[in-house]
């Protein structure tokens, strides 16, 4: 224990002198590392929606010139401002890498996982603080490798964010890129995997149970596990499709391969479906890995703003778990339309069947907790408020993409764009805004602006929905995705055809509804106003230090004596009781 | 600011920090060799009758046999190592951990060797599906034995500092690079027969 001592001292000591670049660049403390991954992600976000904003002109008005910024994407993408199809599926592939791998994931989970469990399970920081900063370094080489793919011979990757062999196989130098590039994102989520789980485990504060855990923390625990164990099979497929395109292997190559007009002249044998069984190994827990810390946000939020306890903590706590489990066996209800056989989509269609019942009973467990409450509609709430009949249409529309029998008519239409937008944009997104909003005072100890934070929502809110619900019914009048002319060269989807560019305004309307955002983002920092340690009135821990928190977290080391959502308690002095207050 | 629980174990949990953190490591360590494994397998229960080849006809069972005895070596000397440190014998540490070290050296040259061999008859991965993955997983395992040498490089060298002021978190360390080591060993327990006799 002596050294113990030494060591904490000697790094006390040397905390005084620690330089400008230690403490906001090469930092290991969790909060610096938490806002270092919140701005990088939002960056990332904002780049991910150019791409898509772009693409939206030539879905409106295919084959006429960009305007404004038409020239600047240069002769080999855009000659004369217009697009080639071959730089569309360039933004396509990149604008589902980036959201997903750079931008959701990363704010999600570095962010707020980062910025808040620490801080709620009483921990001084995380558990590795030097793997911790490694782990932020290694995402953001990540993404700048990706983000230099555009530069690559051939442009960016271009086969879809899904990578599908043999297409990616034979695709440009961009895909070695984009390997390459999830390589380094993959190591950086598994570090912080590790980091997370064992912070949560071991680094909670006396008195800190499990049933006593924030929900959020819950989610954090469980996305970490599905980052631990369902990332490393993609690395797998990284390591297969990589040889394959550097080393000449034919894994995912079939014999007999013809590629414009020639035979391919490899070995053959390889097994195309065997790319997707991968990939889909870990995508599919991927879609939980977003939503999961998602739903924990909204949790934390609408405890805090109803006043009340949550409805059925523990059920949900159980349906998580279980949720958790069951996302490593769905993953084939992506491949109905594969060829692998009806016994094995039968029994990926019960498996998807069932995990929507813990999905259903977290979901209906929030909605319950309106019921009675005298709800503060703060703009955190009217967030988390908006997640759950934007999530529950992506939820529900998701039902029949799951029975293999509907699937066959409705897949790689729009209509799944529509229904996993919705469950990650309006759904995931709001919440992460959410959590923003809410966890802004706690991270600089100034409130951001509700003004241009309601004009942000109600923005936010009709335009993405503008955005995704056209989709839906272009989806039905199978409407197929990935369509570099918007549909206009197929019969059967004329009569839809007027919504592209009404889609397209709402997607640019979203843009500039952003721009209140990023205003108040940075308005903020310096001149919002000033709050106390618990502007909300909340309960969980991260609300009983300073705001800004010192270094180290907490004054005095935290005890807890009670739930996480003690609001209201009959006969208390106020109507929320602190974790950490002794009864 | 001090961490808790990175040397002493956690009553209510039974683990220190490292402990749980190297198992974790492992866990996902299995998922990617399990993902090349399955992916072995599914690629051979689909190749074309009769055109698997057999691992004996085209790789050399006594050197990996040769291998196998190196590397299990290599993981009794790693215990020893953590062992001697137990009982506070800094002398026998170097020895047993520089013993793992070399072993492990040994094991690389033997595989280096394997791989000359090949190339000197032009079997590269691009021939055919089986020596594709052959060199991937053993690739991806020798990556493993050399991310092993410079961790237990730095600990015999180096990071032995550590010894002198903390005593107790260096052979935590030792312990959790042991883990590390024996799940390297046991991977190849498992890649050797896949591979070679099946």
């Amino acid at each position: 224990m002596d050294n113990v001592t030494t060591a904490g001292h000697a790094h006390a000591e040397h905390e005084h002198e620690l330089g400008f670049w230690q403490k906001y660049f090469f930092s290991q403390d969790h909060k610096v590392i938490g806002i270092q991954y919140t701005v990088t992600a939002l960056v990332f976000l904002l780049f991910g929606f150019f791409l898509m904003m772009i693409m939206r002109w030539q879905l409106a008005y295919p084959g006429q010139p960009i305007p404004v910024i038409g020239g600047l994407m240069g002769d080999a993408n855009a000659p004369g401002g217009i697009m080639l199809p071959e730089f569309y599926n360039q933004l396509g592939a990149m604008h589902g890498t980036i959201m997903v791998f750079l931008g959701v994931v990363p704010l999600a989970v570095g962010g707020f996982g980062n910025f808040v469990v620490p801080l709620q399970i009483g921990a001084p920081d995380m558990a590795f603080p030097k793997l911790n900063m490694a782990s932020y370094w290694v995402f953001l080489v990540g993404g700048l490798v990706m983000f230099a793919s555009f530069f690559a011979p051939g442009g960016a990757a271009n086969s879809g964010w899904t990578s599908y062999v043999p297409l990616s196989v034979i695709a440009t130098q961009g895909q070695t890129w984009w390997l390459i590039g999830m390589t380094f994102l993959i190591t950086s989520s598994l570090l912080g995997a590790i980091n997370f789980i064992v912070t949560m485990v071991q680094l909670r504060a006396p008195g800190l149970t499990w049933m006593r855990l924030p929900f959020f923390v819950w989610t954090q625990l469980v996305t970490a596990f599905l980052l631990l164990l369902a990332f490393p099979p993609l690395e797998a497929a990284a390591f297969l499709q990589l040889m394959d395109r550097v080393a000449g292997t034919s894994f995912f190559l079939p014999s007999g391969l013809v590629v414009s007009g020639q035979a391919l002249e490899v070995s053959g044998g390889g097994s195309a479906l065997l790319w997707q069984h991968l990939f889909w190994f870990l995508a599919h827990p991927e879609v939980y890995v977003l939503i999961l810390p998602a739903m924990g946000i909204v949790a934390e939020v609408i405890a805090n703003n109803t006043r009340k306890p949550l409805w059925g903590y523990r059920p949900m706590v159980y349906s998580l778990v279980f949720l958790g489990f069951m996302s490593f066996i769905v993953w084939a209800h992506h491949m109905f339309l594969t060829g692998m056989g009806t016994m094995i989509s039968a029994f990926f269609q019960t498996t998807t069947m069932i995990i929507s019942i813990p999905s259903i009973i977290i979901l209906s467990a929030l909605f319950i907790s309106l019921y009675g409450a005298s709800i503060r509609f703060t703009t955190p709430m009217l967030f988390a408020l908006a997640f759950l009949p934007m999530f529950g249409i992506g939820g529900l529309t998701g039902l029949p993409l799951g029975l293999a029998v509907s699937d066959i008519h409705l897949h790689d239409t729009l209509y799944v764009i529509g229904h996993f937008h919705y469950v990650v944009a309006p759904g995931t997104i709001f919440a992460l805004f959410a959590g923003i909003y809410y966890w802004f005072p706690k991270a600089t100890g100034r409130k951001m602006n509700d003004v241009l934070g309601r004009i942000h929502f109600w923005g936010s809110l009709v335009c993405m929905n503008g955005v995704f619900m056209p989709m839906m019914i272009q989806g039905l009048a199978g409407m197929n995705r990935r369509m570099y002319d918007g549909g206009i060269g197929y019969q059967h989807v004329q009569d839809v055809l007027h919504w592209n560019s009404f889609m397209s305004f709402s997607a640019w309307g979203l843009g500039l509804f952003q721009i209140f955002f990023i205003i108040n983002f940075f308005m903020s920092i310096r001149r919002g106003e000033k709050t106390n340690n618990n502007p909300w009135e909340a309960t969980t821990l991260e609300w009983e230090t300073p705001s800004p928190p010192p270094h180290g977290n907490f004054l005095s080391p935290p005890e807890v004596h009670r739930g996480p959502y003690e609001y209201s308690v009959p006969g208390a002095a106020t109507d929320f009781t602190p974790q950490g207050q002794r009864s | 600011m001090e961490i808790p629980y990175t040397v002493n174990t956690r009553a209510d949990t039974g683990v220190n920090n490292v402990k749980l953190g190297i198992w974790l490591f492992l866990a996902s360590e299995v998922m990617l060799f399990g993902g090349l494994f399955s992916s072995y397998v599914l690629l051979r229960v689909g190749a074309e009758p009769g055109t698997w080849p057999l691992g004996a006809e085209i790789l050399s069972i006594p050197l990996a046999t040769f291998n196998t005895v190196v590397l299990i070596t290599s993981s009794v000397t790693m215990v020893m190592a953590w062992a001697s440190l137990k009982l506070g014998d800094l002398g026998k540490y170097r020895l047993y951990m520089g013993s793992t070290v070399g072993l492990a050296l040994v094991f690389l040259v033997v595989k280096m060797f394997e791989y000359a061999d090949k190339f000197s008859h032009h079997l590269y991965p691009s021939e055919s599906t089986f020596l594709g993955i052959y060199f991937l997983i053993t690739g991806l395992h020798g990556l493993h034995i050399v991310g092993g040498i410079i961790v237990n490089s730095y600990f015999l060298v180096p990071g032995i500092k550590m010894w002198h002021t903390a005593p107790e978190r260096f052979t935590n360390r030792i312990e959790a690079a042991g883990l590390y080591w024996h799940f390297v060993d046991l991977v190849w327990i498992f890649l050797f027969p896949v591979l070679y006799l099946l």
